[in-house]
C-alpha cells in the first residue's frame, strides 16, 4: 500500500504571504517578524489550510491579515480565549497567538496566565515594544520606570512586569525571548516553538520606531550586543561577551546570577528544563546580560489532549432518546 | 405497598392543591419536595414546581435568612403555575412558618413540628412567643405534631446518632403528605435506596421515617382536621412523560439542536454564575453526546472560547446570568461583525449589578435587544416553560447556524429550577436543518452573502483553498477585505440589519394563546410568565370578559404579524418581571398604546396580581363571578 502524504513543503516564504498591503509603519519591527514567521512556516512546511493566526487587538494583531493562513482578528486581550476555543473545537489545527505587550499582558493579562497554566498547544507570540503603538504612545505594562508618554507627561511611576518572568510565574512550559533584527535567531526560536507539544511562549523585544525608537538599542546594538545578551543553549555554558570570555554562575550563598571569567569554576550550564534557572535567567536585566533564547522547555501533554483522552469525551453518538428517557418516566395512556 | 386503607370515597377530592415544604436549609427541603413531585406524576396528576432558596449555602441553622423552601401546584385540572397562595405550609422552624406564613390561604393547613418551636429557635426567628401557644394562627388550621420525637423513636432500630436521626424529619414529613393526597411511596423508596447504596442504614432509616409518617396519617392519632384527600388525574396526551426543569430542556435542546444541524461538536464555554452554572453541570455529564464544556477563566474567556468553537465549525454555546452576560457584550460585537453563529444563554436574575442572584427577574430584554455598541442586531428568544426550552435552545441553534448570528436566549433562574411533567419527543421526530459548510473555492470570499437569507458562508479552518481572514474591523461587502469606506459602511450596517430583519420571514407568524385575534384586551407576556398570565385571562374569560392572551417567544425580531395584531385590540397591557422593557419595545416598534405592568419583586406573577390587574380596566364581569378556581 502507498501511502501519499501531502504537505506544503515546497512552498516558499512568499507563499505565506496574503494579496494584503502591508500597514505597519515604515522601519517597524513587525515587517522583520513576519518575514521571520513567514520563513519559519516555508521551513517547517505548514499546510496553510490547517494554520491558523489568532490575534487581538494592537498593532502586532493586524498580523493575520498579512498571512495566506486562517487568521482571526479579535478584541482586545482575549485571542488566547478565542484559540482555546478552536483548539477545543478541533485539537487538529496548527494555531498561533499574536499579541503585544498591552494586548498579551494589560487587558489580556488574565487570559495569557490562564491560557499558559492550561497548556493549551498554541504558538504564543508576544511582541513587546514596551509602549501603545497604534493608540499613538501611551506607556505600556511593560514600559520602564520613567517612561515618558502622552498619558505620563512626568514620567511613568508604575514598575513594569517582564513577559518571561510571568508566563514562567503562569506555568508556561516553554518561554523565549528573542529579537526582531535577529533573524536566524528569531527563526530558530520560532520552529522551536512549533515543534513544543503545548503552550509555547516567546517575547520578542520589538522596536517601536514612532513612539519608542531604539527603547532596545542597549541590548540590541550591534556595539553593545556581545556584552548585552546572553544567548542560551541548551547542554552550553552560558556564556557572553565579544569573545565569550564572560560567563554566568550561582552566586554562592545567594539564590542570584553573577557574571564571571568563562574560565572560572562552576560556569552554569544551561538546561532548558531547570525552571528555578529559566526564573534567574528571565529576571536578568542591565547592568547584566538580556537572556535571549529558549529559556525553559518541558513538554507535557497539552490540555485539549487531557480534555479528548477523558472517559466518553465527545464522542458525539450516544442515543438522545435514552437520555431523554433516563431517570423516572411514566406513562400516560388515553 | 399498600397506598392507603382509607377508600377513595372516604377521602375528599380537591381539583388541585398547593403544598409549600419549608424549613432549614440543611432541613432538605429541595429532595423532599423533589420526591413528592415525582410521586404526582406518577400518579397522574399535573404539577408545576418553584424551589426557592437562599443566597447563601449553609446559613446559619433556624435563621429566618436560611430558610429554604419548595413548592409544588398539583391536580387534574389549570396547574400553569406553581400557584398562587399555600392551601398546606410545612414548616419544619420558626423561621419556616414566620417567613412563609404570609403566603398560607385563610384556612390553609399548616404542619409543624412543635420539637423546633423551642426558645432558642423561637428567638433566632424573632418571635417573642410562641405561635402554637397564642392564637396567631387561629385563622389557619394547625397539625402539631413533634416530628423530631416521632422520627427518633421509627429510625431508633437502626442505631442512628441523634444529628443522623434528625435528618430523617423531612422523610417523615413527606411520608405524611403522600398519605394526605393518597400517593405512593415506592419511588422515594427506590430513590432512597439508590441515594443511600453504600450507607444502607441511612437509606433503611429514611424509609423507616417515611414509612412512619404515613402510617401516622393512617392510623388513630388522627385529629379532626387530619382528612386524607384525593386530586384527580389530569388529562394529558398519552405518551411517556418525565419531569424536567428548564436547565434540563436547554441542555438537552442544545444537543438536539447539534444533532439536528448535524453538527459533530459542541463547544460549551461558562463560568461559575448563580442561577446559570446548573446548565454548565448538566452538559459536563454529556460528553458522549459530542459535548465539550469548558470552564473559563471569565465571563470574557468563556464567550471568546464558545466564538472560536464557533469560527473552528463547532456549535459555540456560552451561558450566564445578566452581570456575566454584560462582559460578553463585546464578544457578542465581534460574532455580529464576523457574522458568526453563537448562542448565549442568559438565565436571568434580578438586578442590577449583583442585586438578588436567586431571584428571577425578566430585565434583561434591553441588553438583549439592545446592549452593545453600535448598530449590533441579534436574533433573541425566551422559552415560555420548561418544556420550551428544550424547543428554544433547537430553535436558537437553527437560526444561529441558518443565518450565521448570535442569539439569545433568555431564560430565567425561575424556569431554570422550576419543573414540569414533559411528554418526551422522539428524536426521530424533532426538525432536521443540516447546516453546510462552504468548501468549494470558486467564486468564494468570507462575506459572500446568500441571496435569501444574507447569511455569509460557514468555513471550517482546514477547508483548502478557502483560507481567509476575518475580524472586527469593517469589511468590504464585495471582497471582505477591511474598508473603511464611507458607503460601504452604510451598506454593512444596512445588511446586518436587513439579516436578522428577514428572519422574521422564517418564524412562526404570532398566534393567540387564548382568545380571539381581536377584541377589548390582549394580555401580552413573554417568557416565564406564561402560565400566570394564561390562567389569569383564562379566570378573566370565565367571568365574561373580553380579553387575549398573546405570549411573544421571538423577541428580535419579532414576528411579522405582531404589529397588526396588537392594533386590533382596544387595549394592549404588557406584564412583565422588570420595570418596563416589551412595553416600551412594543411601543417603539407598532405605535401601539401598550400599558405595562410591572413586578420586580424577585418572586414569580400570581395568577391574582394579573387577574386584578385586568378587572381593573377591562369591561365590566357578568354577575356574580370571582375569582375562583385557582389554587382552591
Amino acid at each position: 500500500m502507498t501511502v501519499t502524504t501531502i504537505t506544503d513543503a515546497q512552498l516558499a516564504p512568499k507563499d505565506y504571504a496574503s494579496d494584503q498591503e502591508v500597514r505597519w509603519c515604515p522601519g517597524c519591527g513587525d515587517y522583520a517578524i513576519l518575514k521571520a514567521v513567514q520563513k519559519a512556516c516555508a521551513e517547517l512546511g505548514l499546510q496553510r489550510e490547517r494554520t491558523v493566526f489568532v490575534s487581538g487587538i494592537g498593532c502586532a494583531a493586524r498580523f493575520p491579515y498579512y498571512m495566506s493562513t486562517y487568521g482571526f482578528h479579535t478584541v482586545h486581550g482575549r485571542a488566547p480565549a478565542i484559540a482555546t476555543g478552536i483548539k477545543l473545537a478541533n485539537p487538529d489545527l496548527d494555531v498561533w497567538v499574536m499579541t503585544g505587550d498591552g494586548d498579551g499582558l494589560s487587558i489580556g493579562g488574565n487570559h495569557m496566565l490562564h491560557v499558559l497554566r492550561r497548556n493549551v498547544d498554541l504558538n504564543i507570540v508576544l511582541f513587546n515594544n514596551e509602549i501603545y503603538g497604534l493608540t499613538k504612545g501611551q506607556y505600556s505594562p511593560t514600559s520602564r520606570r520613567g517612561t515618558r508618554s502622552p498619558s505620563t507627561p512626568l514620567g511613568s511611576i508604575e514598575n513594569p512586569v517582564s513577559a518571561c518572568a510571568f508566563a514562567l510565574g503562569s506555568g508556561a512550559r516553554f518561554v523565549a525571548r528573542s529579537i526582531d533584527t535577529q533573524q536566524p535567531h528569531l527563526i530558530g526560536v520560532l520552529k522551536r516553538a512549533h515543534a513544543h507539544r503545548g503552550a509555547s511562549f516567546i517575547e520578542i523585544l520589538q522596536n517601536c520606531v514612532v513612539f519608542n525608537d531604539a527603547v532596545f538599542e542597549h541590548i540590541t546594538g550591534k556595539e553593545v550586543a556581545p556584552e548585552a545578551q546572553v544567548l542560551v543553549e541548551h547542554g552550553k555554558p552560558l556564556l557572553f561577551g565579544k569573545s565569550k570570555e564572560k560567563a554566568l554562575r550561582l552566586k554562592p550563598g545567594t539564590l542570584e546570577l553573577e557574571v564571571v571569567a568563562a574560565t572560572a569554576p562552576d560556569v552554569l550550564i544551561h538546561d532548558e528544563t531547570n525552571r528555578a534557572l529559566a526564573q534567574l535567567l528571565a529576571a536578568l536585566e542591565p547592568p547584566l546580560p538580556t537572556a535571549i533564547g529558549v529559556l525553559y522547555c518541558n513538554p507535557t501533554e497539552s490540555y485539549e489532549h487531557d480534555v479528548y483522552a477523558q472517559k466518553g469525551a465527545a464522542r458525539g453518538n450516544a442515543d438522545l432518546d435514552a437520555l431523554l428517557n433516563s431517570e423516572r418516566t411514566w406513562e400516560v395512556v388515553s | 405497598m399498600a397506598t392507603s386503607t382509607i377508600a377513595r370515597s372516604q377521602r375528599e377530592t380537591r381539583d388541585s392543591v398547593v403544598i409549600r415544604f419549608a424549613g432549614d436549609s440543611g432541613d432538605g427541603m429541595q429532595v423532599t419536595g423533589a420526591q413528592f413531585t415525582l410521586e404526582t406524576a406518577l400518579a397522574g396528576s399535573d404539577f408545576s414546581t418553584f424551589p426557592d432558596f437562599p443566597a447563601e449555602i449553609r446559613a446559619p441553622t433556624g435563621t429566618t435568612f436560611g430558610v429554604s423552601a419548595f413548592q409544588i401546584h398539583f391536580g387534574g385540572t389549570d396547574v400553569m403555575t406553581p400557584g398562587d397562595a399555600v392551601d398546606v405550609l410545612v414548616a419544619m422552624n420558626p423561621a419556616a412558618l414566620t417567613v412563609e406564613l404570609n403566603d398560607l390561604r385563610v384556612g390553609g393547613t399548616v404542619i409543624v413540628d412543635t420539637a423546633a418551636f423551642n426558645e432558642r429557635n423561637l428567638n433566632k426567628a424573632g418571635y417573642t412567643r410562641n405561635p402554637l401557644e397564642d392564637d396567631s394562627l387561629a385563622r389557619y388550621q394547625v397539625l402539631k405534631f413533634d416530628i423530631t420525637k416521632l422520627t427518633a423513636d421509627a429510625v431508633k432500630p437502626h442505631g442512628l446518632s441523634s444529628r443522623e436521626a434528625h435528618l430523617c424529619r423531612n422523610m417523615w414529613a413527606l411520608g405524611l403528605l403522600l398519605w394526605m393526597y393518597g400517593y405512593e411511596r415506592a419511588a422515594t423508596v427506590d430513590w432512597l435506596k439508590r441515594k443511600f447504596a453504600k450507607k444502607p442504614v441511612i437509606a433503611d432509616a429514611n424509609i423507616a421515617a417515611l414509612n412512619a409518617g404515613h402510617a401516622f396519617g393512617e392510623t388513630a392519632e388522627m385529629t379532626e382536621h387530619m382528612v386524607g384527600y384525593v386530586v384527580p388525574k389530569a388529562e394529558a396526551r398519552p405518551g411517556r412523560y418525565r419531569t424536567v426543569s428548564g436547565t434540563e430542556g436547554l441542555a438537552w435542546g442544545l444537543v438536539a439542536g447539534m444533532r439536528a444541524g448535524g453538527i459533530e461538536k459542541m463547544v460549551f464555554a461558562g463560568y461559575p454564575i448563580t442561577p446559570a452554572s446548573a446548565l454548565l453541570h448538566t452538559l459536563a455529564n454529556l460528553r458522549a453526546y459530542g459535548v465539550v464544556t469548558f470552564q473559563a477563566e471569565d465571563e470574557i474567556a468563556a464567550s471568546g472560547a464558545a466564538l472560536g468553537a464557533a469560527y473552528a465549525g463547532a456549535l459555540g454555546v456560552t451561558s450566564s446570568s445578566g452581570p456575566g452576560i454584560a462582559l460578553k457584550t463585546e464578544m457578542l460585537g465581534l460574532a455580529i461583525a464576523t457574522e458568526l453563529p453563537l448562542i448565549v444563554i442568559d438565565s436571568q436574575r434580578a438586578g442590577p449589578s449583583t442585586g438578588m442572584p436567586t431571584k428571577a427577574e425578566q430585565s434583561d430584554l434591553f441588553q438583549a435587544v439592545h446592549g452593545r455598541n453600535a448598530d449590533a442586531p441579534l436574533a433573541v428568544l425566551a422559552p415560555v416553560s420548561t418544556a420550551d426550552c428544550f424547543d428554544i435552545a433547537i430553535e436558537a441553534v437553527r437560526i444561529a447556524t441558518k443565518y450565521m448570528t448570535p442569539v439569545i436566549v433568555l431564560s430565567d433562574g425561575y424556569l431554570a429550577h422550576a419543573a414540569e411533567p414533559w411528554l418526551i419527543p422522539r428524536e426521530a421526530d424533532l426538525p432536521r436543518f443540516p447546516v453546510t459548510y462552504r468548501t468549494d473555492p470558486e467564486g468564494f470570499h468570507p462575506f459572500l452573502r446568500d441571496a435569501d437569507t444574507l447569511a455569509r458562508p460557514w468555513v471550517k479552518p482546514g477547508t483548502p483553498n478557502l483560507e481567509h481572514r476575518i475580524g472586527g474591523l469593517e469589511r468590504d461587502y464585495d471582497s471582505g477585505h477591511i474598508s473603511y469606506d464611507p458607503d460601504n459602511h452604510a451598506r454593512m450596517t444596512k445588511a446586518r440589519a436587513d439579516k436578522i430583519a428577514g428572519i422574521a420571514r422564517d418564524i412562526p407568524l404570532q398566534t393567540v394563546a387564548l382568545g380571539e385575534d381581536h377584541g377589548a384586551l390582549a394580555v401580552v407576556g413573554w417568557g416565564s410568565t406564561f402560565g400566570a398570565i394564561h390562567r389569569a385571562v383564562q379566570i378573566a374569560q370565565d367571568e365574561g370578559r373580553d380579553v387575549a392572551h398573546i405570549h411573544v417567544r421571538y423577541l428580535s425580531p419579532f414576528p411579522r404579524n405582531l404589529g397588526e395584531l396588537l392594533k386590533r385590540y382596544d387595549r394592549v397591557l404588557v406584564p412583565e418581571m422588570n420595570n418596563g422593557q416589551l412595553v416600551k419595545l412594543l411601543r417603539a416598534e407598532y405605535l401601539v398604546d401598550a400599558e405595562g405592568f410591572s413586578k420586580v419583586t424577585g418572586k414569580p406573577f400570581r395568577v391574582t396580581d394579573i387577574v386584578q390587574r385586568i378587572r381593573g380596566g377591562a369591561p365590566p364581569p357578568s354577575e356574580g363571578s370571582g375569582l375562583g378556581g385557582e389554587a382552591g
